[in-house]
């Protein structure tokens, strides 16, 4: 019996260690640029973000002055116990004492330092990477040999309130036309209501991409390209399939007494919507415009599209990727903004968790 | 183009099939756990980051700086400890087409919390009975698995793979924002946008969006029969 027992524990132990390195795989990622994110700029460069975490460093004991020695670069030099040529000091030779001998600097001017390997942890954390990134001036940088170094920044609080712009209404708009769309098909009769929704189910899955270059053509000819309306409206249609199908199945499962009372009272349709099918909705509401949200505000694509030709518009989705085109090695801008952009859609979702994850329950995929 | 085909294909095969394994695996053992919540929302977290935020945070983990120089990127610097060589993984064309694959961890990184919370909802609603009369019988967990867990969430295992496969079909942004197709990683989607928006060649990418739409339609006509099936439509 307690070797069963003992057998239980231990699987439970496995089932816990596994989940926690899959859990620490996927997290790891985002650690990684978040704490990088904080860390200065040369750092970022330098090393990695795990230098955080307490490591062993070499660090300079004292110097030793070569010439003082007698020491001739050119040949074998011995020292300390260690002995080796100018190349092998420079790149650091450890003496039996667990010390360490570096030649720093060139040949004729050069010290000779000897490092100790101590326990070290590398937290200067600042803001200023989030500084840079957000305030869109040029930024002084002192290099290790004193000169200065201006380096631009970036201007994503533009980017941000952009992209507020278009996903807002983008969320609003489908779901109040999908709304009234989905009452309808629950509890109205008309004709053709079958075969519409079949419709509806049939685009669930249809690649926006077919639609672009349509789109695009007529948006030419109305003279809407570059403009939020035009973003606006497309993110409405592309919504719009998966917000009715997600809102007619809530909105036909209500209570059938309940609405049947209110028409047998006399109210109209509107009047039934508007004051107890909207409020009942609620959570398939949210759950939907969450859904809508993060997708909108994660879209690159659309925006490439139909934003693309205006730069004043730019979107967090769109600037982050310029940035990567452009200044791909200019990680604490990158790491910042990643942040940035990253910002809204954690707090939605992880205020909202609940939510969301009904939403995908009931079948919230986009096609 | 052949050769954005063949990647989509791998992106499909790859993408779903690691999605969904992870995605059950991590239902399972959340499950037993001790940790359940916690683990179950760092795993979805991914779920709410864009894709350009996701090559973000990927680039960073594939930084590459020449042999011999303090690697940054954390894949390098753990190949670097073991003696291995660094590579700029994404950009590795010596394995072409398998580079892909370093795209392709990308998805799967962030669909895996997807699969995860649907798999884990219909793990939930299995009887506890019904297992229990399996483990009666002396069947062990593996066989319990396979045996009863499996077959009864077969159908949202179809409907999550389903899911992934038309997402991966479409993929666009990671392969846009981390390589721009180069270094042998095109797929359809940036085939599509290069095609119609940088060369001007619309009647090309117009074709090629008709691809995607035929690729969809074996999804299409599977849901259009399930929604007969329910008939939740009176």
């Amino acid at each position: 019996m307690s070797g069963q027992k003992r057998q239980k524990q231990f699987g439970k132990f496995l089932v816990n260690l596994t989940l926690l390195i899959l859990v620490l795989l996927w997290t790891v990622p985002t650690v990684g640029i978040f704490v990088s994110s904080f860390r200065n700029r040369d750092k970022i460069d330098t090393s990695g973000w795990w230098m955080i975490f307490p490591h062993r460093e070499w660090q300079p004991v004292r110097e030793l002055d070569p010439k003082a020695l007698g020491l001739d670069p050119n040949s074998v030099m011995t020292i300390e116990g260690v002995s080796g040529t100018f190349e092998e000091f420079r790149a650091g030779i450890e003496t039996p004492d667990g010390k360490r001998l570096t030649w720093i600097g060139n040949k004729r001017i050069g010290k000779l330092e000897v490092q100790a390997q101590v326990w070290a942890v590398d937290w200067d954390f600042s803001l200023d990477n989030y500084r840079q990134v957000l305030g869109g001036q040029d930024f002084e940088f002192k290099r290790p040999d004193g000169s200065v170094e201006v380096v631009p920044g970036d201007n994503m609080v533009n980017a941000f309130l952009n992209s507020l712009a278009v996903a807002i209404p983008s969320t609003v708009i489908p779901i109040l036309i999908a709304a009234f769309g989905a009452y309808a098909f629950a509890w109205m009769k008309f004709p053709g209501r079958r075969a519409m929704f079949i419709l509806v189910v049939a685009l669930l899955v249809v690649p926006l991409q077919i639609a672009l270059v349509p789109i695009l053509r007529d948006y030419k000819a109305l003279n809407l390209n570059g403009t939020y309306l035009a973003i606006w409206l497309a993110h409405t249609g592309f919504g719009l399939a998966l917000a009715t199908y997600l809102l007619y199945n809530y909105i036909s499962g209500l209570p059938r007494d309940i609405l049947e009372s209110a028409f047998i009272d006399g109210a109209s349709h509107f009047t039934v919507f508007t004051t107890l099918v909207l409020p009942l909705s609620v959570p398939a509401l949210a759950s939907f415009a969450i859904f809508q949200f993060l997708w909108v505000w994660n879209d690159y694509l659309v925006a490439l599209i139909f934003l693309g030709g205006n730069p004043e518009f730019e979107l967090v989705t769109q600037r982050m990727a310029a940035i990567v085109g452009s200044r791909g090695q200019d990680w604490h801008l990158l790491t910042a903004g990643a942040f940035v952009s990253m910002l809204l859609p954690l707090i939605v979702f992880f205020s909202l968790q609940r939510f969301f994850v009904r939403g995908l329950l009931a079948g919230s995929v986009k096609g | 183009m052949l050769e954005a085909f063949r990647n989509n294909v791998m992106w499909i095969i790859f993408g779903s099939t690691f999605s969904v394994l992870f995605g059950l695996l991590i239902a399972v053992l959340a499950d037993r756990s001790s940790f359940e919540k916690l683990a179950k929302s760092l795993i979805f977290l991914p779920m709410a980051i864009s894709f350009v935020g996701a090559s973000i945070i990927w680039n960073f983990i594939y930084e590459y700086r020449p042999e011999g120089q303090t690697q940054i990127g954390l894949l390098n610097s753990i190949v670097a400890s073991f003696g291995g060589v660094p590579q700029a993984w994404p950009q590795w064309v010596a394995v072409a087409p398998w580079n892909n694959l370093f795209l392709i961890v990308i998805v799967v990184w962030l669909q895996a919390g997807f699969a995860m919370v649907l798999f884990s909802a219909a793990l939930k609603g299995i009887p506890e009975e019904l297992m229990e009369a399996g483990r009666m019988d002396g069947a062990n967990e593996f066989q319990v698995f396979f045996g009863i867990m499996l077959p009864y969430i077969r159908g949202t295992v179809i409907s999550v793979w389903t899911t992934i496969v038309i997402f991966t079909l479409k993929i666009f942004d990671v392969v846009w924002v981390m390589t721009g197709g180069q270094f042998g990683t095109h797929v359809i989607a940036t085939q599509f946008y290069r095609q119609s928006f940088t060369n001007r060649n619309s009647g090309f990418g117009s074709a090629i969006a008709i691809v995607l739409l035929v690729a969809v339609i074996p999804v299409m006509i599977y849901n259009l029969k399930q929604f007969r099936e329910q008939e939740a439509f009176s």
